[in-house]
Formats: C-alpha cells, structure tokens, sequence
C-alpha cells in the first residue's frame, strides 16, 4: 500500500492504494465519483477522460500514484456547485449531443480542454480533437454541434 | 413556430441532467455490502475437448472463495432460445443445449469454461490465471459452405450436421419463381457478403447477482434492455426460480443496439453463485470480453436474382442465404436471418414474385444475434445493391427503376409476396423530398469539381422499408415465437394530479423519460414536469417485453395511450359528479374539465383529489383512485420508409472512400420529439456508414478472433463521418397504433450501407472502373484491390 494525496474537484483527499491501483478506479471505487467510464481496455474510447493539472487524460491509463500531489477534475467538478450546467454541458443537453450518456463524462472533459487550447475551433478541428473519444450513439453530428455552440456562447 | 411542448415538440432531455453531472446510476456505479466478483476463465481456443481442469492451486490463492465449473451446474438448465424456426421439410431447428459454463468441450473463442469468486477483482482474475486447463484442439468450423460440405467437423457432436434449419418463404412460390427467373429476359444476379459485426454499445455488460436468505428473494441488477424478458428466460427455464421471488433491474444503461437483449450465462451465473456464496456477486465485463462473449451481428452470405422486363419493372426475384448462428444459439437468433430478414425482400416494390430460402450454419465463432435492424438491413442491402446494379444493366437511371417499381400510394394496404401487409406509405414523396434536399440536379457539377482534383465523386441512392414493432402474438406465435409481443404500462396518477408511469419498455438512449411524458401533457392538458417515466426494474413496472426492434413508441407507447384513455374515463365520471352534469357533456381541455356549452369547470388536479379524497364522490358506482395499466397488442407492424442518397469521393491511388454528404429522407408517421428522432437516426446512420467501411469482426481459419479490441476492430470516429442532411416531414401516420407512429431507432443503420456502397460503385463506374461490387467493409484495401483487378 501507498499513501497519495491529491486534489479532487478541489477538495483534498489522501488514500492509502495498491502500487498497481489504476487512477479510474481510484476515482471510481474509492471516491465514489462513478461519472469517469470505462469503456475499454485498450486506450481507445475516451469515456475515462478527466483533467490532471488541466491537461486531457486517459485515467484508465494512468496509475493513481503518479497523480499523487496532482489537481484533478472529473465530470462532478465540471457544474457550478450550484448545480448550474456549465456551458459546454448546457450546449450538450441544447444540441442532444447525449443519448445513453456513457461517453458523455468523457466527451465534455475533451471538449473543455479542446476550447481552452482553441476556443474558436472549426468543424473539422472538433472532429480531429474527438478522435480519441468514442460514441456509439449519436454519430458525433450533435456533439460536434454542441461543441461549435458552446464555443459560440464562451466566444 | 414550432411547439413548445406535447407532441411534435422539440423539447430539451430531463435525462441529460444526471448524465451531464455524472450522476448517472449505470449498473458497474453499484456496488452492495459485502460483494464478491467473479473472473471468468475463457476458452482462448475455438473448439477443443476440456481433457482437465485443475483448480487446486488457483482455490488457495489469496483471497479466493470459491471456483465453479460445469460440475456446479449440472442441475441448471441451458440458455434457452426463444423462437422456434421450422425447416422446409416440417422439422424443428436443431437446438443444442447452450450451458452457462462449457461441458466437455469448447465451442467457441471466450467461452466460459470456469469462473473464480474472489475478494476483489484483481484477485479473481489472477486466481483465474492459475487454473490448469488442458484441451485437446480439434478443426475448427469457421467458413459456413465448409461447414456444410461432407465430412465437415461437427460443432455438436450429437447433431447430424452444422445445420441448424433449412427455412423458405414462400415455398409454395418457389417454383413459380424459379420459372419466372427461367423465362426472364433480364437476370441481374449478385453474390454478396454482410459482414460480423460487433455491436459495441460504450458501456460493457455488467451483472450483479444478490440473494436475501431472510426471504429467499433474487436480484439481480444487470445491463438489460428488456429485465421482465431476462427474468422469464432465466427464472423460468435456467435456475428454476419462480417470478415472484426474482427481481430483475436494469437501471441506467449506456446503449445497447440489441446486444443487451439476450440472456447470458454471465447473468445466471451471477444469481446462482450469489446463493451458494452467501455474497452478492458482480462482474464487469472487460472490452476484450465484450468482443468474444456479447452477441455480434449481421453474417450473412447471399446470392440474389432479380428478373425484369425490356421496362426495368421487376418480375421476379430469389434471395438464398448463409446465415451464421456461431456456436449456440442466442435468444433470438433464429428470427433474425429469417422472419425479420425474409419478409422484407419485397422492399417498398411491387415485384410479384419472391422467394427466399434460408440456411443457418452452426461455427465456432461468438453466437450471432439480432444488431440494430436485425435481419432487414441484410434485406435492404442485397435489395438495394442488386437493383442498382440492374439499373446499370439496363442502362436505366438509378432514381428511375425505383420509382418505376414502387408500390403507389393508392395500393395501400397492399400485400406482400412474403407474408406482410404495409398498412401505408407513400414512396414517391419521400423520394422526390430527397432529390430536393440532396440537390441530385447539382451532382454532375460537383463530380467535375472532384475530378479536377482527381477524386471520382459518385452518388448512391436507396429507397428502404422496414418492420418495427413486431406484431401481434398470435401471428408471431405461429412463427415460433415463444413469446407474447405487447407491451404495457401503468399510468398512476397521484392525489395532486401528478403522474407516475411505469412502463415495460426500456430506456437505454431512447430518450422515453422525455418523449413519453410528451405524449401524456399532450392527451391531458397539465405541464410534462408533472409526468416521471419509471422503467428498468420487475419490481415495479408489469410485465412487458422491454426495448429493440424500434417498438418502444409504437407498442409500449400506445399501451401508455391506452391506459392514459382509460385514466381520462374514469376521470370525467368524477368530474361530472362533481360538476352535475352528464357524462357525455364533459370535455378535457389545457388540464381543465369543462361542461359542454357552459362555463363550469373544475381543474384536474381537484379530480385527482376527489378520486383520492373521496368525500364528494360517486362511490356506489366508482372506486376510488386513478390508476390504470393497460396491455397493447398491436394488430400489424408498423413500416417505416425512406430514400437516402450520398455523395463520396474515392481517391483512385489509394482507394480511400470519403463520405462528402449524406442525406436521409424518412417516414416515421407521426413523431414525438423531432430533436430525438433526428440523434436517433444520425446515430443509426454512423452505425450503418460504420458498416459499410469500417467494422468487421474478423476470425482466422482457426477460430481465433483476430479483431478483438479497438486496435483491430474499426469503430466509426468523429473524424470518419460527415455532418447529415435528416429530414422526416413526410409523414404517413400509422393507421393501426393510437398514435400513428412507426418507429425510428434502426433506419439509419438499415437504409445507410447501400447507399454508400452504390455511391462507391457509382464512383468507380464513372470513372471507367468497371467493378460491379466489392464487399464491406470498403477499406482502402478493398477498393484499391477491386481498381486494380479491374484494370
Ligand atoms: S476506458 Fe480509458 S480509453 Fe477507454
Ligand atoms: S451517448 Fe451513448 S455512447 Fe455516446
């Protein structure tokens, strides 16, 4: 066992894991926070995305430990502790760019860290920046909108 | 303007607010006291004898609790399949036992052979690694015509062969058919593929089984598009546990596309081991698992023959099929490649003659079930493939020889020669809308700006029908169906006038906590705040067949309807007391009773009251309360139709396709929600366009599934696909369903894959390629390969 602390949706939390505890199921099973998703094994899907230190991330790929002393955001830190949507998750429910919600954590994560490097992205550059996020559900066309929209109300 | 609310309205989603915070309950969110999970050992070879099973070691590792084999279930029964297919010589299918955890041998890649409960999932799964397992490998059985041929190694050894069933429609035409094709004086033949698919729904399959000793009860949470159907299958004829002692829940469920209909051994091991252990039992399935355990789709190998006249009218046409089961069969399976694949042929086309012939073939590969569409988007695809290449033949335009053999919108309703009747339709209009939005007159402009940068731009067209809402039961029971067809709903209205719905369908994307409190405001006149949709748990919804086949509107919706008419009735019997007068004489408008001709009226929620209260009420002829269910059987299905074009571009050094536009013209009949139907179909399409250049499961001539995880197995990207051009204000309203609505979930995946694949044809034909077909996937590889053969 390790002891790590760090930094969740600005709160500070300290644990004791296993060296091989992945950070997913760090934020999953010990934290409670079920919004981060796995949906494969492999690297590919996207629906684990969070932020550490405000860079995009896979969790599933990323060790709990080497998040040790970081700032980390999932999908719970991303509305206003009002409960207020945030902007892109307000486009997404405007646009239906959610249908079974799985990938939807996963999305919004990328498409924060997407506006904060390129606030005014084409379409063409939100597709390429989505790459790494699988939905099986909505063809991308209304997230893709959503995106652009949510860039459009932060413009 | 459009409405802002009831139905037709485009109203915003409730069901995004807990999706969007990440406060979404999927089942691998839940976790109860004191859970154990379970690591299953899977078969990594395709077929083989189990010689040994050594779980000594494994047993004592840390953290384990208990190792099951097949020995533990000898007295559990098989997955049982639901649907009954009789083969043209009158005999049963072969239906071999499906056991949960493999007996003696093997059958395919990921099947279950043991499964450790341990601690903690880490520890299961490396228990699970230290099991011996010895197997002696025998031939595997990959490619279905090798599989029938003589001598072919048997997938079940007590079978006479790999065939399953031998099925016609009608058979009574097939020699009619045969003799028209003799005597045609065109025959357009085409020998094509539909390829394995893998589903892949985002989120893996999960079960967690739980025993109460206190009160001998079962539950167990799972992601299910249909639990009262998983609580039949496995209570009645797996575990021998009876209904009212087994509860069933599938809460949040991230997609499904048919894959979560089944009942898998995964679930019943779950439920039963929970008992023995003492401990709830979860497993989570892995992506590599899902790939190897969850049902796949589509595989089908086809010859079709289309005879027409000198006019290009169709007069005859021949579909003969190999349909893959896999190793065992799935719930579904059989009905598949045969009633909601054969029935479709006739298409939206008045081609009089049709014969269909089936054949299911048993391989060591993963069971094959029903994916999104399930057995018509074979249909259409041959269909659709066969005509454009008579149209080719013939020299005719592609639009032309459709709308030429369209069935016109005075025939309706107009019988098929394979055994449906279309209630109503209209072809022309959905085709003439398309040539509109598609701006079919610009292409040939378009094409010469692809040309000059040296891209072949090519056009598809496609005019699809389909069947949703499969129906009634005593018809599908005739066809083996071992299951009832209805839906239900319980519409309880609460002393205030809220309401509570408890539906038997599934929500799993479908967007029915927003759609169908639509349809409720709309009927009653109150706010669709005050409605809550209930679903996903046998506990509290009566029993319904839950979600696929587009059905959830048209079947679970009109028992909604049903039961909301019954709830109104009652209502005006109470609001007629209350205001003294006639029965007769009192209207419900805008959430208000009102009398007839007067200005006396009393609001609904001071009904409601009354019916709860019950001081001023007719209690010698009414009970109190205001609760209904009702159970709704439709009398047909409902048959959705569409034209959809695309536009590509094929670059001819490398063979890559891109997909520039794609426009989808549908008749859904009525719609509830236009912004749900549009994601819908977009959602349809990606899987469709997925289909037709990306994905295909792959196995090697050994049984081993060489695309296994996203690194082999190609899912549609963002950056893959187009934005798309839906439309669907062509609307001919369902004649025979309370709401006029048809059903929207699968079309896109149904009417895309030819559409693309006559685009790629079209393009390489324009360009002096002269390549009639290449099957999907169309990669680069394929489309380069077909270039050059051709050249
Ligand atoms: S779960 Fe992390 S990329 Fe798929
Ligand atoms: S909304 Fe279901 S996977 Fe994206």
């Amino acid at each position: 066992m390790v002891e790590i602390s760090m930094t969740v949706n600005g709160k500070p939390v300290t644990a004791q894991v296993e060296p091989r505890t992945l950070l997913v199921t760090f934020l999953r099973e010990h934290l409670g926070l079920t919004g981060t998703h796995v949906g494969c094994d492999t690297s590919q899907c996207g629906a684990c995305n969070v932020h550490v230190n405000g860079m995009l991330a896979k969790s599933c790929t990323m060790l709990a430990v080497e998040a040790d002393g970081a700032e980390i955001v999932t999908i719970e830190g991303m509305a206003a502790p009002d409960g207020t949507l945030g902007v892109i998750q307000q486009a997404f429910q405007d646009h239906h760019g959610l249908q079974c919600g799985f990938c939807t954590p996963g999305m919004v994560m990328s498409a924060a860290a997407l506006l904060r490097e390129n606030p005014d992205p084409s379409e063409e550059e939100i597709r390429a920046f989505l790459e790494g996020n699988l939905c099986r559900c909505t063809g991308y066309h209304n997230i893709v909108k959503a995106v652009r929209a949510a860039a459009e109300a932060m413009g | 303007m459009p409405k802002d609310h009831g139905i037709g309205a485009p109203i915003r989603r409730r069901e995004d607010l807990r999706f969007l915070t990440g406060s979404g309950r999927y089942t691998d969110d839940i976790n109860l006291p004191g859970q154990a999970h379970v690591h299953f050992l899977r078969s990594d070879v395709a077929h083989g004898r189990i010689k040994r099973l050594g779980t000594g070691a494994a047993a004592a590792m840390d953290g384990v609790i208990r190792i099951f084999t097949a020995r533990d279930f000898e007295n559990v029964g098989g997955l049982p399949c639901g649907w009954q297919i009789t083969s043209r010589d009158g005999n049963p299918m072969a239906e071999p036992k499906h056991p949960i955890l493999a007996e003696g041998k093997v059958r395919h890649v990921g099947e279950i052979i043991a499964a450790v409960i341990a601690e903690t999932p880490e520890q299961a799964r490396d228990a699970a690694e230290a099991i011996e397992v010895e197997i002696e490998e025998l031939p595997a059985v990959i490619d279905m015509a090798a599989a029938l041929g003589e001598g072919a190694p048997k997938v079940h050894d007590d079978l006479p062969s790999n065939l399953c069933f031998d099925w016609g429609l009608v058979e009574e035409n097939r020699e009619k058919v045969d003799e028209a094709i003799r005597n045609a004086p065109h025959v357009v033949t085409l020998e094509l593929v539909n390829q394995r698919l893998a589903p892949n729904a985002m989120e893996p399959r999960v079960a967690i089984g739980d025993y109460d000793k206190a009160t001998d009860e079962h539950t167990l949470y799972t992601t299910s598009q249909n639990p009262h159907v998983i609580r039949l299958l496995m209570g009645a004829f797996v575990l021998g546990i009876p209904e009212h002692k087994l509860r069933v829940v599938a809460p949040d469920v991230g997609g499904g596309f048919g894959s979560k209909i089944f009942h898998y051994a995964e679930e019943a091991f779950c439920t039963y081991a929970a008992k023995v252990v003492g401990r709830p039992v979860k497993w989570t399935s892995s992506r590599s698992e899902a790939f190897m355990s969850d049902a796949q789709g589509r595989d089908h190998v086809t010859k079709i023959e289309l005879a027409l006249d000198e006019e290009g009218h169709f007069l005859a046409l021949r579909s003969e099929t190999l349909a893959n089961m896999g190793a065992y069969l799935s719930t579904f399976a059989p009905a598949v490649p045969t009633w909601l694949h054969g029935t479709l042929m006739a298409g939206t086309y008045r081609t009089p003659l049709i014969y269909v012939n089936v054949k299911a073939v048993f391989t060591n590969t993963v069971p094959v079930d029903a994916y999104r569409g399930a057995g018509r988007p074979e249909a259409t695809f041959q269909l659709e493939r066969v005509i454009d290449k008579a149209a080719r033949e013939l020299g005719m335009d592609p639009v032309e020889i459709r709308r030429r053999n369209f069935i016109n919108p005075d025939q309706f309703p107009y019988e098929t020669p394979v055994a449906l009747v279309y209630d109503t339709g209209n072809y022309h209009a959905t085709l003439e809308k398309l040539e509109e939005l598609a701006d079919l007159e610009g292409f040939e402009a378009r094409r010469q700006e692809s040309a000059a940068r040296g891209k072949l731009r090519g056009l598809g067209i496609n005019c699809y029908i389909e069947a949703c809402g499969i129906a009634p039961s005593n018809l599908v029971g005739q066809l083996g169906a071992r299951a009832g067809l209805y839906d239900s709903a319980t519409v309880r209205v609460n002393p205030t006038g809220s309401i509570t719905v408890h539906t038997g369908v599934h929500s799993h994307g479908q967007s029915h906590e927003t759609t169908f409190p639509q349809v409720i405001a709309e009927m009653i006149g109150i706010p669709e705040d005050q409605i809550e949709i209930v679903h996903g748990d046998t506990a509290n919804s009566p029993m319904g067949m839950g979600t696929y086949g587009s059905r959830s509107i048209a079947v679970g919706g009109s028992a909604m309807v049903r039961a909301t008419e019954k709830i109104i009735a009652k209502a005006k019997k109470i609001a007629a007391h209350l205001l003294e007068a006639s029965e007769g004489d009192i209207e419900l408008k805008d959430g208000k009773f009102t009398v007839k001709g007067t200005d006396r009226e009393v609001a609904w929620a001071d009904v409601t009251l009354a019916a709860y209260v019950p001081h001023n009420y007719p209690l010698e002829e009414l009970e109190p309360g205001l609760e209904e269910t009702s159970f709704y059987d439709p009398a047909n299905f409902t048959f959705p139709s569409g034209a959809y074009a695309c536009e590509v571009e094929v670059d001819p050094e490398t063979g890559k396709v891109e997909v520039c536009s794609f426009v989808a013209v549908d008749d859904f009949g009525n719609v509830i929600n236009p912004m749900v139907v549009d994601g819908q179909v977009h959602g349809g399409l990606a899987q469709g366009i997925g289909q037709a250049l990306l994905e295909q499961c792959v196995y090697d001539e050994n049984g081993q599934l060489v695309t296994a995880s996203y690194m082999d197995y190609a899912m549609p990207r963002a950056d893959d696909l187009p934005s798309f051009t839906v439309d669907h204000s062509c609307q001919t309203p369902c004649t025979h369903n309370p709401l006029g609505v048809k059903g929207c979930g699968e079309a896109g995946a149904i009417g895309s894959p030819p559409t693309i694949v006559n685009a790629v044809i079209d393009a390489l034909q324009r360009g002096g390629i002269e390549v009639d077909h290449i099957d999907m996937p169309l990669t680069p590889v394929r489309v380069w390969s077909a270039i050059r053969a051709a050249s």
